[in-house]
């Protein structure tokens, strides 16, 4: 990864915090001043290289981790903005990256009940709650949308 | 990678499969600030496998469902 492409990843980051929503392509090749043809080669080597996840059939950011791209079942709430999270681990990822507090919305996988988490003074409120990874780490690429 | 309430609602959502990894959510919060806290540094620069196999082992998660490719 060359110090181009990760010029492209980082203006990609900006835009998604900056906006609370994924950027397209068109978007970064503006705010990065290069040709959109050149912005979506950027971003297919930084698929290939698992710095930024695209969807399988289109140009399109399925995933800038921790940020999700598409609706998931882990929202979190930080600085009065609010983004996806592509699961648990990634929702206090979020609050990790912007170094701030945040308020995560889920839902128990299991029941269906409301979960809410809030992160304060950079900890969980509720120290109850439990995380399980299902897939081990060797494997977590194979299918990263699964894991 | 899901939060739960309890130990029962996961054997219940796991329904006969093979459990991977349970932790306290303390310790996923320190894990997503050692894993995420410098996503967004204009310094960033990729992860190697031992950097990232760092931050998992100085969180005591060292076992064989903890290692890297």
């Amino acid at each position: 990864m060359d110090a181009a492409d990760i010029a492209i990843r980082n203006t990609t980051y900006r835009l998604f915090v900056e906006n609370g929503s994924a950027p397209s392509a068109a978007d970064v090749a503006t705010a990065a001043g290069i040709a959109l043809a050149d912005a979506e080669a950027a971003w297919k080597r930084l698929h290939d290289a698992h710095a930024i996840v695209l969807q399988p059939d289109a140009v399109e950011l399925r995933m800038a981790n921790p940020f999700s791209a598409v609706p998931t079942a882990y929202r979190v709430h930080a600085g009065g903005r609010s983004w996806y999270a592509n699961c648990a681990w990634d929702a206090f990822g979020v609050c990790a990256a912007l170094h701030t507090d945040g308020h995560i919305d889920t839902t128990c996988p299991e029941c269906g009940e409301a979960i809410e988490c809030e992160v304060r003074d950079g900890q969980p409120v509720d120290k109850q709650l439990l995380f399980h990874c299902l897939v081990p780490a060797a494997q977590w690429w194979d299918d990263i949308v699964f894991t | 990678m899901n939060l739960f309430r309890s130990e029962e609602h996961i054997n219940r959502w796991l329904n006969g499969r093979a459990p991977g990894s349970t932790l306290s959510v303390e310790k996923l919060n320190a894990l997503a600030q050692a894993w995420w806290g410098s996503r967004l540094a204009p310094d960033w620069q990729p992860r190697s496998r031992a950097e990232g196999a760092a931050i998992l082992i100085s969180l005591g998660l060292a076992d064989s469902f903890w290692t890297l490719p």
